[in-house]
């Protein structure tokens, strides 16, 4: 028999919602992030893919804005607990982003405004799984929450969907970002309680 | 890099300290703990007897001392888990915890660079594991702490803020009711504030600033219009509201 809180109910539970494990529900949208907000203007926004031979992919902000944009509805999970279901954005998929980017790397190591980054693999970004997402609940992004752009990748925990993302860093070996190399896991997937360091 | 595994391990209540009506400070104990820089935080699981657990995290407020780890938990409202770790835990209960967590928002008391903590509420907690540090230390860096709460009522701390610490310099801003007497009137965190309280950026002071969202948003943009840099503010976000 596992550890019991003496005394410890917790809340009403609704057996109808799945949670990853040591998660709760919110409704609200809490905001994480280790530094000030940067602010950047869309007229010098620029989203690259840089590749592992040295090929840069550009889109300026009317660029991204001609492509074709996704809808997608996603759960959230974030390492400091909360999730959040049901999610609205508006995106553009990272698989049409990449459809004329030649490269074989296996890994990516994204990069924000502001000096954030952040590292997956980059079969992670493709196949309908993650965008370039700048609308959130039918509104432009707020910059608190990653404005004008962030990436999302909801499969995995939400530092990895990393806000004001300017490019993507296409790389033969992996090179773990901000959170991990502070003690965060490398992978961060919620539903197996990936949070820190050998979890 | 660090690659230790955080396990969870079994901490005992030994010592309660009310800090307010609504907030306490629990001494925890507990065998194997590895240590922690000032600012880190732990992750707290509660487990009822049907087996569900659900997890929050808290600063540490106090540098490391060998077992003993302190947290301040404010309680929130129809909250899960502060109303039981302030209500109901009592001396000899044992809670889980792992950790510990975070090794971005910490100071070191090898630093010399002027330090700048500025607390929203329940934010203070981290940043008074960094005064601790600092005295701790016999650290001679210069510190100043902004912190900004409700009403005076609502300090933590107070007696120990209260002795003078040479070379820390501490301001207490209200935003809903002041002491009487008191020439800044009730109202939240101004660019004026921060320059009288705080360090002008030439100084090239590290910035820590922790609290509820709003309130890190606010200080880090007025840090930011008063050209400090970027790199050198350090945010933690606490809730969503409140403070
Ligand atoms: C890195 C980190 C460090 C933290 N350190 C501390 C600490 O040192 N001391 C401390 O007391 N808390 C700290 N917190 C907050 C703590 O983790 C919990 O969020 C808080 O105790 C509320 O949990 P709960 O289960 O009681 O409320 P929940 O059941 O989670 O929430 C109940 C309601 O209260 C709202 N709420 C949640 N948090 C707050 C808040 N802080 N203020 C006002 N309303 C809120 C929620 O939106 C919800 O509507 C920290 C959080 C993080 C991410």
């Amino acid at each position: 028999m596992g550890f019991v809180s003496r005394g410890f109910r917790g809340r009403p539970r609704d057996e109808g919602v799945k949670l990853p494990p040591g998660q709760y529900l919110v409704h609200d949208f809490p905001v994480l992030s280790a530094g000030p907000t940067p602010r950047v203007p869309l007229d010098r926004w620029e989203f690259a893919i840089d590749t592992e031979d040295g090929q840069t992919h550009r889109w300026s902000w009317q660029e991204l804005m001609a492509l074709p944009a996704e809808t997608p509805t996603v759960d959230l999970h974030c390492v400091t607990k909360w999730s959040k279901l049901g999610t609205d954005w508006k995106g553009v998929s990272l698989d049409t982003l990449f459809a004329d980017v030649e490269s074989s790397a296996e890994y990516a190591l994204v990069y924000s405004y502001g000096g954030y980054t952040t590292n997956l693999p980059v079969e992670d970004l493709l196949d309908g799984k993650a965008w370039i997402a700048y609308q959130f609940d039918g509104e432009e992004l707020a910059a608190a929450h990653g404005g004008p752009a962030r990436l999302l990748v909801p499969h995995l925990y939400l530092w990895k969907s990393a806000k004001w993302v300017q490019g993507i860093r296409l790389m033969n070996e992996d090179w773990p970002g901000f959170w991990e190399t502070a003690g965060y896991h490398n992978y961060g997937d919620p539903w197996r309680e990936q949070r820190y360091q050998g979890d | 890099m660090n690659s230790r595994r955080l396990v969870w391990r079994i901490a005992r209540l030994v010592e309660i300290r009310d800090e307010t009506p609504s907030a306490r400070t629990l001494v925890l104990q507990i065998p194997g703990w590895p240590g922690h820089l000032a600012g880190q935080h732990v992750d707290v699981r509660l487990t009822a007897e049907d087996g569900y657990s659900t997890q929050r995290s808290y600063s540490i407020a106090a540098p490391a001392d060998g077992e003993r780890v302190e947290l301040t938990v404010q309680r929130v409202p129809d909250g899960e888990v502060s109303p039981y770790l302030t209500e109901e835990l009592t001396v000899g209960d044992e809670v889980e915890i792992r950790g510990p967590v975070g090794g971005w928002f910490v100071w070191r008391p090898n630093g010399t660079a002027p330090v700048l903590l500025v607390a929203g509420g329940s934010g203070i907690v981290p940043l008074m594991a960094m005064i601790r540090a600092r005295r701790q230390a016999g650290s001679r860096t210069p510190f100043r702490l902004i912190y900004s709460l409700r009403e005076p009522g609502e300090r933590y701390y107070a007696e120990e803020l209260r002795l003078p610490h040479p070379g820390l310099d501490v301001t207490y801003l209200y935003t809903r009711a002041v002491p009487d007497g008191w020439a800044r009137p009730a109202g939240r965190l101004t660019i004026a504030d921060m320059n009288t309280g705080g360090w002008p950026a030439d100084f090239g002071p590290e910035c820590y600033i922790c609290g509820p969202t709003g309130f890190v948003e606010t200080a880090s943009d007025i840090l930011l219009a008063m050209g400090h840099d970027a790199r050198a503010i350090k945010t933690e976000r606490f809730g969503p509201t409140g403070g």
